[in-house]
């Protein structure tokens, strides 16, 4: 299944500045697989060493967060876009 | 002068030149600025602090602008009051409030941190400025940048209260509701942060930014005659506030301002809707599990806070404590400190004061402990959120009004 993911800033280093990309995946944790086999390091960045997802980095799908759906093995549908964004807030 | 060191990520300790910058480039930890204290404690005295006039900026030097504040002069240097009455209520011989319901210009603490922002944003010479908001921030940054002079866009979650949408646009800002929550606000500005040159305060001017809330601590402890409190008790939303408090208290003691031996104890309050951090610290856990928020408490509903990790590893660490509240319990809490210290507060603070009496009741503030309640917002914001019963309407006549209250010159 194609989707696409949006990259922020401090990652498009790896995508060579593309601010969106297309893989093929049928859950969150593929889609980061696939980015990492693509573009190499890319895991690295958004995960630690266990492999979860950095603490100050929210995954969504189609607008949700992640967490609130089956995290990192939550399915993805073709056509459905990931965003990868900091977290950041202060009312 | 300028007494920053640069910026250093919370996280992984990475440092950076002062810039525009949202988060750690490696791990996307937030920044915050860091400074040459052994230069700052050479200048900074407490005769010194005595001699400027009450705002923000008696302690400039712990603030991060590089130069003379421009904006925002008036901002910070509001009452701490004694609130006996209040103490009788909750159990607390020594009470006081830190009133940032009169906070200058919009009657909130968020003109402490906006009004960093917007000194800083003109420092880099940005063309506009905005935030994602939750309400106060919105009112703050509309009006602050009006007198800076600079355009301002301003995001907010579309089912907000009417008075801090017209308390918005009054300044003559753009502002934008967005459907969804703040958290979706709030992730569709860093988006737009990633594409445009703008500086939006709480997103690529944060570092900058948060540093504001310090100075509640500095105040607190000058106005307790250099002293830090036993606790304070600090509504959460992000859990930005809490954590710069701990800091403004451990700067004033590495200066020497303060004695080192002084321990505040930090006591984080949330509404029960929304209440992901408290939940982390009742779990003895920093794992923030998000949560979609349903509350009154507008000004605190961040349900994804991204400081949230940061709150629930200081609150425990100071020896504190986090509690929640109902709705319910938080009305009360308005009105029972309008009613004891004639101090009207919105919602957020209703939360305070909701929480600070659990507390009491749990034994985990003590009646002897100095306590300062933070009281970071004014009811006439929220009064979408109380439900008064209308006045009794008379003639204009003396027989009717005694009519009426005929045995009101007997109330005690």
């Amino acid at each position: 299944m194609s989707l696409k993911v949006v990259i922020p800033t401090p990652l498009r280093k790896l995508t060579s500045g593309a601010e969106t990309v297309e893989v093929e995946a049928a859950t969150v944790q593929e889609v980061l697989d696939n980015l990492d086999s693509k573009y190499p390091g890319f895991r690295a960045s958004v995960c630690d060493e266990s492999g979860s997802l950095r603490r100050f980095i929210n995954i969504y799908l189609d607008g949700e967060d992640v967490r609130f759906l089956e995290n990192l093995a939550t399915p993805v549908a073709d056509g459905s876009e990931i965003a990868i964004v900091p977290a950041i807030s202060g009312g | 002068m300028s007494f920053v060191k640069g910026l250093k990520c919370r996280e992984c300790g990475r440092e950076y030149p002062v810039k525009l910058l949202a988060g750690c480039e490696d791990c996307f930890g937030p920044l915050e600025a860091d400074y040459h204290y052994e230069a700052i404690a050479k200048v900074l005295k407490r005769d010194v602090i005595a001699s400027r006039p009450k705002s923000i900026w008696k302690y400039r030097e712990l603030l991060p602008i590089e130069s003379e504040p421009q904006i925002g002069l008036g901002t910070g240097g509001t009452p701490l009051l004694r609130a006996d009455r209040l103490g009788r209520k909750l159990g607390i011989d020594n009470l006081y409030l830190k009133n940032d319901a009169v906070n200058c210009p919009t009657l909130s603490f968020k003109d402490r941190v906006t009004a960093v922002a917007i000194n800083k944003a003109l420092e880099f010479k940005l063309e506009a400025v905005g935030c994602a908001s939750t309400g106060n921030l919105a009112n703050s940054v509309a009006a602050i940048a009006a007198a800076a002079g600079l355009p301002s866009f301003i995001f907010i979650p579309h089912d907000l209260e009417k008075t801090k949408v017209i308390g918005t646009q009054i300044y003559g800002t753009r502002l934008i509701a967005v459907k969804g929550n703040y958290d979706a606000v709030n992730r569709l500005c860093i988006q737009i942060v990633d594409r445009y040159p703008w500086g939006f305060v709480n997103v690529n001017l944060r570092p900058f930014y948060a540093e504001g809330s310090k100075t509640i601590a500095y105040e607190v402890a000058e106005q307790l005659g250099w002293h830090a409190p036993d606790a304070i008790v600090v509504p959460m939303a992000g859990g930005a506030m809490i954590s710069k408090i701990h800091k403004g208290f451990k700067e004033l003691q590495r200066l020497g301002l303060t004695s080192e031996t002084e321990r505040t104890r930090l006591y984080g309050a949330q509404a029960a809707g929304c209440n992901p951090i408290i939940d982390a610290v009742k779990r003895g856990s920093r794992d923030i599990r998000p949560v979609k928020p349903n509350t009154i408490a507008k000004s605190l509903a961040i349900g994804n806070p991204a400081d949230g990790y940061f709150a629930a590893r200081l609150i425990p660490e100071s020896g504190g404590w986090a509690e929640d509240c109902t709705d319910q319990e938080i009305v009360g809490g308005i009105h029972l400190l309008a009613e004891t210290e004639g101090v009207f507060t919105e919602t957020a603070g209703g939360v305070t004061v909701a929480v600070a009496q659990k507390l009491v009741q749990q034994g985990r503030i003590k009646q002897t402990d100095l306590t300062v309640l933070a009281i970071t917002g004014n009811g006439l914001k929220t009064l979408d959120a109380l439900d008064m019963a209308p006045p009794q309407v008379i003639e204009p006549k003396l027989a009717a009004f005694e009519e009426v209250f005929g045995g009101a010159y007997h109330v005690a």
